[in-house]
């Protein structure tokens, strides 16, 4: 039993299966909030990151690539392990479900702040001319010409990483987050049956994946090519 | 004769050993009307992105309305300028792009508006105000609700040159405004810039190719040749009776390239 569902273990595999589904369902609610709330870290980390990074004083842009390596040069599972064990010595206790989606956002905001910054680099020149011919100050420059221009260019690329994101998420398993494939774990445990659910698993992951990637196509062909329009 | 509105005193431009601007002493009168001519890479357009504060000087002095341009005056010397100092000096010019560069994520009229009530603080309905004055004035009051790629590159050039005038400033530098256009749509371009040209304040520096259009609304013209000013004079001086071989030379290779 779990989550207050019954797995029937005695009329075969499908009837087997459907009695687990609900179980696998509210682990893959978990997996996608996890998805979705790494997601939004690691772009709103990002953006900040990139513009710390092309921070025209090294005293911020130095630190900043610093940190960006270092984030993307270690490994997911010893940050997440790092956040959960080692936090919570300095008095800072956060649940597993949200260690877990900042574990996943802190990653990826070093992966996306490349990308904002690829998008940043890509406003032309002529931009950025004409922006202080007519001597608007370089802070409104970033955020009504040069941003505008710049998110819309690398959203695509920034969606491919939610997809990412989504596969990493069972490696919250290991801090006792129930994501689907812990779920799947704990009925393989209870029922030695591990073929079925587990299975259903990558069936499950591959439609969530296929829905997220076409969201994100959709997007692509939606999204307004000459910048977000300011009237 | 007051004292003029732009002096270059020795100015140099250089990158690395390669030098654009050498040594160039240039004055424009407050009001006239001046095109620069002459063959590229023989820093033309330099000497307008010098005077945007685009470009930085690697030598000599600059004066724009009797200030220094590129420096404070500091202890009775002259510091290279600060930003703030920039800033208020950028504010007497107005330039008009090549490529344009509108911002294409913004409707004509909010091209138009952005810089006058983020800079000069005016409300939204003066910025509008100004801004639809100046769209009539170039033609485009039906297209103020347009995005830059709706329009034709003459239309965006025209709302380039009313962008520019918005800021209300004493200098208007032309870097080649008809050079990206397809040639049907020069002359709607030269029209509106006619317009301007008729105005007595405003002063006009141009860097153009289009010589007959140059000899019609210069006061002076200067061809420039290797950094420095080969020639200069009246435009019946120049296009009449050149005096340099070189600037008769250029002049006979775009005039029959024409």
């Amino acid at each position: 039993m779990l989550f207050g569902y019954e797995w029937d273990t005695s009329h075969g595999e499908l009837a087997f299966a459907i009695s687990i589904l609900p179980m696998l369902l509210r682990g893959l609610v978990v997996t996608i909030q996890a998805s979705l709330l790494g997601f939004f870290v690691a772009m709103v980390l990002g953006l900040l990151l990139a513009v710390l990074k092309s921070a025209p004083s090294r005293l911020v842009s130095w630190p900043a690539a610093f940190v960006t390596e270092f984030i993307r040069d270690t490994p997911l599972l010893v940050q997440l392990f790092f956040l959960y064990y080692v936090l919570p010595d300095y008095g800072i206790v956060l649940p597993a479900f949200l260690t877990g989606a900042l574990a996943l956002g802190i990653q990826y905001s070093a992966y996306t702040s490349e990308v904002y910054r690829a998008g940043i680099d890509a406003v032309e020149r002529g931009q950025h001319e004409a922006a202080k011919a007519l001597d608007l100050p370089p802070r409104r420059t970033f955020t009504h010409v040069v941003l505008p221009q710049a998110v819309p260019r690398v959203i695509p690329a920034l969606g491919n990483y939610l997809v990412s994101i989504m596969k990493d998420v069972p490696v919250l398993s290991v801090v006792t987050v129930l994501e689907m494939l812990n779920v799947a774990k704990i009925i393989g445990d209870q029922t030695f049956n591990y073929l079925v659910p587990l299975s259903m698993v990558g069936g499950l992951y591959l439609i969530m994946t296929l829905v997220a990637s076409a969201l994100v196509r959709y997007l692509d062909v939606r999204l307004p090519k000459r910048g977000i329009p300011l009237r | 004769m007051s004292e003029p509105i732009i002096v270059f005193d020795k100015v140099a431009k250089a990158y690395g050993n390669f030098v654009v601007i050498d040594q160039l002493d240039f004055k424009v009168e407050r009001g006239e009307k001046v095109t620069i001519i002459g063959p590229s890479g023989s820093g033309k357009s330099t000497v307008l992105r010098i005077l945007m504060t685009l470009e930085k000087i690697s030598d000599g002095v600059v004066y724009v309305g009797g200030e220094p341009l590129w420096h404070e005056k500091k202890n009775g010397g002259l510091a290279p300028a600060g930003e703030a100092h920039l800033r208020k000096m950028r504010s007497q010019l107005g330039m008009v792009f090549q490529q344009f560069n509108l911002f294409p994520h913004m409707t004509v009229l909010r091209n138009l508006t952005e810089a006058p009530r983020v800079v000069l603080g005016l409300s939204a309905a003066d910025a509008k105000a100004r801004a639809e004055e100046l769209l009539e004035l170039v033609g485009l009051t039906e297209h103020a609700h347009k995005f830059p790629n709706q329009l034709s590159g003459g239309q965006q050039q025209r709302v380039g040159i009313a962008r520019a005038l918005a800021m209300r400033p004493k200098v208007m530098l032309f870097d080649e405004p008809t050079s990206a256009l397809d040639p049907e749509l020069v002359g709607e371009v030269l029209t509106v810039i006619r317009r301007l040209a008729s105005e007595h304040d405003l002063t006009m520096l141009m860097v153009t190719h289009e010589m007959r259009f140059a000899r019609e609304i210069s006061d002076r013209v200067c061809f420039f040749d290797k950094g420095r000013i080969r020639e200069e004079g009246t435009p019946e001086e120049i296009f009449g009776n050149p005096k340099e071989e070189r600037t008769r030379q250029f002049l006979s290779a775009v005039l029959d390239g024409a």
